[in-house]
């Protein structure tokens, strides 16, 4: 048994805080349409995968399958050796938006599920995203990047074995997204929890992710390995521009 | 030297300001006071009839009066208790009912559209009805408080609670909170600024239901005290009654005001007001 997971673990990643993700045979419809169709993947412990395709490609689905907040019309979704039936505390879910409660101070955001200690190890996250100090203030007095670090502060207060983000980054401004690329590769690259990234971006997907996986009409149209190493520097590394070239042909 | 030469022009630059500030201030009073003079003078110089239209003067010593016998105190305090345990239970019902349908879809489909029928009825048309049921007692009167704070507070907390954010109710799934969790951090807080002004509608109901059936029967409060003080001629005791009433409106109003405040201190509109105060 415990060899079978270490197997699981993908090369290079400190996998101990990972938790494989297997999707056998999943199927999902909403009423006639059909977002996904048999549809099988495997994502190793601590891998960091980037799923990248058009709007209306199945990319959201696959993401609130694995999350649990939908159930999959047919096949079946495994998180290390559980079948996904409900919402799962081992995996966060970051959104699009940031999602803060306005009315919750920011301290009180990060830890909002509560718990033992709630507030230290808030604080704690806080720190680790690079907002100390900031947890009494309202979230409305935030910038944007500074919103989607408190977002990520409360989806890492949890140590999840899984993260799994819905293009957080989409509205940033270029600098602050860069800035939380290298933020979010470095505390991937200490907790080696398992990253799925769902973006438009093609750069952002080959400066984050160890694989690019494409989807097109509810299938795997290329599933790309990127075997560079982290910390990437952004646009400077020609490899970088020709996995991305790569990667536009198949969207 | 030069402190002696810059100081006269510093302190007129320094009252110049203030001067300013303090007619701001003083200029919505300006109209009330003129008004008063006017009355005053018409009144005493017999242009109008002291009996009809009393003079401010004669009011305020009414006032006096009133104020020394307690009577004004006793009615006043009758009427308030009253209006509190009409709000308290026809409130808390609406407030009990908004939530149960907004929160759950079989209690929308059993109880809305009854609510929203019997909204329509005016409440003060029920007073025949109620004298019928009740007689002319307290329990009446706190009946038709309660009625008619019952559908602002019913309507309002059922909106509020209704245009929650989905997504932070969903992203409160997510990560892991409970019913009651949910309700008390998102759900109410949510609702809160819907239910604030449901709040302040049903309090200016309350008030306006409350003179109205305390003058048709009452043997205690300041409807009471208007209606007896007409039988008898007292011109300047109705219009006190009236001007004790405009007051508990005001501070009625600004209760909820200061309560919005406090709650709402998270929300955008009220840091910036506070900001832009002195």
């Amino acid at each position: 048994m415990s060899l079978a997971v270490q197997r699981d673990v993908a090369p290079g990643a400190a996998g101990a805080a990972g938790l494989p993700i297997r999707l056998a045979g999943v199927s999902k419809s909403f009423g006639e349409t059909e977002v996904l169709r048999r549809f099988d993947l495997h994502i190793p412990a601590g891998q960091f995968v980037a799923v990248v395709g058009r709007s209306g490609g199945g990319k959201s689905t696959l993401l609130r399958l694995v999350s649990g907040l939908d159930q999959p019309s047919g096949g079946r979704v495994m998180i290390g050796e559980r079948a996904v039936t409900s919402l799962d505390p081992a995996v966060r879910l970051l959104f699009q938006e940031a999602r803060l409660v306005p009315w919750q101070r920011v301290v009180e955001n990060v830890g909002i599920a509560r718990g033992e200690n709630w507030r230290e190890r808030a604080l704690q996250a806080l720190r680790d995203v690079g907002l100390d100090g900031r947890g009494d203030e309202w979230p409305s007095v935030l910038s944007g990047g500074q919103r989607q670090r408190v977002a990520l502060a409360r989806a890492l207060v949890s140590r999840p074995n899984i993260l799994l983000l819905d293009e957080p980054f989409g509205a940033l401004d270029a600098l602050t997204r860069i800035e939380m690329h290298r933020l979010l590769d470095g505390i991937w690259r200490e907790r080696g929890f398992t990253t799925v990234l769902i973006t438009h971006d093609v750069a952002e997907a080959v400066a984050l992710a160890d694989r690019v996986i494409v989807l097109r009409e509810g299938r795997v149209a290329l599933d790309l390995p990127v075997d560079l190493e982290h910390p990437r520097a952004e646009l400077a590394d020609p490899r970088a521009a020709e996995l991305q070239k790569q990667i536009l042909a198949a969207v | 030297m030069t402190v002696e030469a810059l100081s006269p022009a510093r302190r007129a630059e320094r009252t110049r300001p203030s001067l300013a500030r303090f007619g701001r201030a003083l200029a919505p009073w300006a109209l009330p006071i003129l008004i008063l003079v006017v009355w005053e003078i018409a009144a005493r110089a017999g242009l109008v009839n002291a009996r009809l239209l009393p003079a401010p003067s004669t009011i305020a010593s009414a006032f006096w009066r009133s104020l020394q016998d307690g009577s004004l105190i006793a009615n006043t305090w009758a009427s308030t208790k009253r209006a509190l345990i009409g709000l308290l239970i026809g409130g808390g019902l609406g407030f009990l009912g908004g939530l149960a349908t907004g929160l759950w879809r079989p209690a929308e489909t059993l109880l809305d559209s009854t609510v929203q029928m019997i909204r329509n009825i005016p409440h003060l048309a029920l007073i025949p009805l109620v004298i019928l049921w009740f007689g002319i007692g307290e329990t009446a009167k706190i009946f038709l408080v309660a009625i008619g704070v019952f559908f602002p507070l019913y309507i309002n907390t059922f909106h509020g609670v209704r245009t929650v954010d989905r997504q932070l109710v969903e992203m409160a799934e997510v990560y892991g909170l409970d019913r009651r969790a949910r309700l008390s951090r998102i759900i109410l807080p949510g609702a809160l600024p819907s239910i604030l002004v449901g709040l302040r509608y049903a309090l200016g109901l309350m008030w306006l239901t409350l003179i109205v059936a305390e003058t048709i029967s009452a043997t205690s409060g300041l409807g009471y005290m208007t209606m007896n003080a007409r039988e008898f001629l007292q011109t300047d005791v109705v219009i006190l009654g009236i001007l004790v009433y405009a007051l508990l409106g005001k501070l009625a109003d600004w209760a909820t005001k200061a309560i919005e405040r406090r709650a709402l201190s998270w929300h955008p509109a009220y840091q910036i007001a506070r900001e832009n105060k002195p």
